[in-house]
């Protein structure tokens, strides 16, 4: 890391630079009072329950219907944002046309716009009088506003930068001389992208797969104007923690947001031990 | 050129052309059309009716509230920020990756727990409810709620923002600083703000664009009273619901005009300092 203390070793205590209990004094202060006291709370407030009623909260049918779209969207729609992302990322970053440079800036919209406002977009655009939702009713059939399908398309436009995002530099830095080895080799263009280009980028897709995922799982503005909010049906994990609220069941909401959090952090720590498995496989 | 004479690792034009034409084809559906729907929607009826609906004195109330609540947390998580920037990146400590994952633990929570954290501790049930209601102190659905919410949402951006371009630095400068006898202060202003300078204005113009857009973390504190603790979001929400389309898609287009113009000032910023912040939302 610091470069900066060259054959001299550690710099003397003379030459330290000032101000770091100051600092992290302002940083823990900081980081306790607005953070970890008050998830403090949610971890402790369950058990007011008892274990018995933290399980009781579990097993409602209703929370269990409700952590599963959630997470089930949220896997969902990173996987069918990552050929989305992969291709978008490729074109930005191998391809030279015009427009590339306002392709490039409106990938950022969704990290951009507020999310009630995508909510109500999104909703407006595939409602059945809408833009998109119109054509595709009549022309399939398909209905997308209010069911689960339109979770699963807010839950892709909120997720669609994280992917590009992860990839375009891995994608940049990538040297090209090994496609060009192979190329050389005689491999076909498709062979070399699926045996050489796409391993490499494996580990930036898998990155990018957590972490629109775990932004999904938690997701509340853009998915409730498009969701319709039936208990079972298309009610979200976060929705269902404002309604126990609303009813001030505080512990059964605090349950379900544990829940979730436990949840997603084990399987964030899962795909993080896949990926460390992949590097190690490749050194 | 011929086709024979292209680089392996390079596709035929029809290819290219094929790939620019899917990628432009999903970036319309999924990023374009959204933004120009709440653009038609608030104009439908023409300029005149969407300035009429931001006009009414609700909204305005609402845009009041949202600048208040931007104006009380973005100071504050700039100097937390910086702080917590300037202790990673020029000391070392032990559990120093501790902290830094600490403080990105934020993005990781659902804005509506991170709502719900200050109900359970401050709500009519929480555990300093009863306390606060005998001394008539109003936290949750006040002002005070709010403010702690959009704290805790927006609580990574500055230092996320800062930190790696201050580690880039290094720390000849400020050890060099140090030993020539400047001060903690004098160091920071004269010697690193100045290399960090574009992106600090653009972590704390995320850190903004997130305070005044945040919608599940204030929604949960908010209580939705109309004229005192609705924020711009929070009242997009409650005219759409009542039906009353003109005025949630100009209130909306308003913020979706604060996003666009948050980051065209971040793509200039970054352009500003050489080098991309690093920062996403």
């Amino acid at each position: 890391m610091s470069a900066t203390t060259l054959s001299l070793g550690r710099p003397s205590p003379i030459a330290a630079i000032p101000g770091f209990r100051l600092t992290l004094g302002i940083t823990l202060a900081w980081l306790g009072g607005v953070v970890l006291i008050p998830l403090a709370a949610l971890a402790l407030r369950p058990w007011e329950l008892g274990l018995g009623g933290v399980l009781a909260v579990l097993a409602d049918a209703r929370v269990l219907a409700a952590l599963q779209l959630s997470f089930g969207a949220a896997a969902m729609a990173a996987l069918l944002d990552l050929p989305l992302g992969l291709l978008l990322a490729w074109v930005i970053v191998r391809l030279r046309f015009p427009g590339r440079s306002a392709l490039d800036a409106a990938l950022d919209l969704p990290f951009a716009l507020p999310t009630a406002v995508a909510g109500i977009a999104l909703t407006a655009l595939t409602a059945p009088n809408g833009w998109l939702g119109a054509p595709l009713e009549a022309m399939f059939g398909w209905k997308i506003a209010f069911t689960q399908a339109g979770i699963v398309f807010a839950l892709m436009f909120t997720g669609l930068p994280f992917i590009v995002r992860t990839v375009e530099p891995v994608l940049r830095d990538m040297a090209r001389d090994a496609e060009e080895a192979a190329a050389t080799l005689g491999a076909s263009r498709m062979q070399t992208l699926g045996r050489v280009v796409l391993p490499a980028l494996l580990p930036a897709l898998l990155t990018g797969f957590s972490l629109a995922f775990a932004r999904s799982v938690g997701e509340y503005g853009s998915v409730i104007f498009i969701a319709g909010n039936l208990p079972m049906l298309t009610e979200i994990a976060p929705l269902l923690i404002v309604v126990k609220l609303e009813q001030f069941d505080y512990a059964g909401a605090a349950v379900v947001g544990m829940a979730m959090l436990l949840l997603s952090f084990a399987l964030l720590f899962g795909i993080n031990q896949v990926q460390q498995l992949l590097r190690r496989g490749r050194a | 050129m011929s086709a024979a004479f292209r680089p392996a690792n390079q596709d035929s034009a029809l290819v290219r052309w094929l790939l620019v034409g899917a990628a432009v084809l999903v970036a319309v559906v999924m990023l374009v059309l959204p933004l120009a729907a709440v653009l038609a929607e608030a104009l439908r009826r023409g300029l005149g009716v969407a300035l009429a609906a931001i006009a009414e004195p609700d909204t305005m109330a609402a845009i009041r509230l949202t600048l208040l609540v931007a104006v009380l947390t973005v100071p504050l998580n700039l100097v937390g920020g910086v702080a917590a920037a300037w202790c990673i990146a020029k000391h070392d400590f032990p559990g120093k990756r501790l902290l830094v994952t600490l403080i990105e633990l934020p993005f990781a929570v659902s804005p509506v727990i991170a709502g719900m954290v200050f109900v359970l501790m401050f709500g009519a049930q929480g555990w300093f409810g009863p306390w606060l209601q005998a001394r008539d102190i109003q936290v949750v659905f006040a002002l005070p709620g709010l403010v702690l919410a959009t704290l805790f949402v927006t609580f990574p951006f500055v230092a996320r923002t800062v930190l790696p371009l201050m580690q880039e630095q290094g720390r000849a400068e400020e050890e060099a600083a140090a030993t020539l006898g400047a001060s903690g202060v004098q160091t920071f202003l004269r010697v690193t703000l100045p290399n960090v300078k574009w992106g600090l204005l653009a972590g704390v113009l995320l850190c903004n664009a997130r305070a005044m857009g945040e919608f599940g973390a204030v929604s949960v504190v908010s209580g939705h009273i109309r004229g005192e603790t609705n924020t711009m979001p929070l009242h997009v929400e409650i005219l759409y619901n009542e039906y009353q389309f003109a005025g949630a898609f100009a209130v909306a287009a308003l913020l979706a005009v604060l996003g666009l113009v948050t980051l065209a000032a971040k793509t200039l910023l970054e352009r500003l300092a050489g080098r991309s912040t690093g920062a996403r939302a």
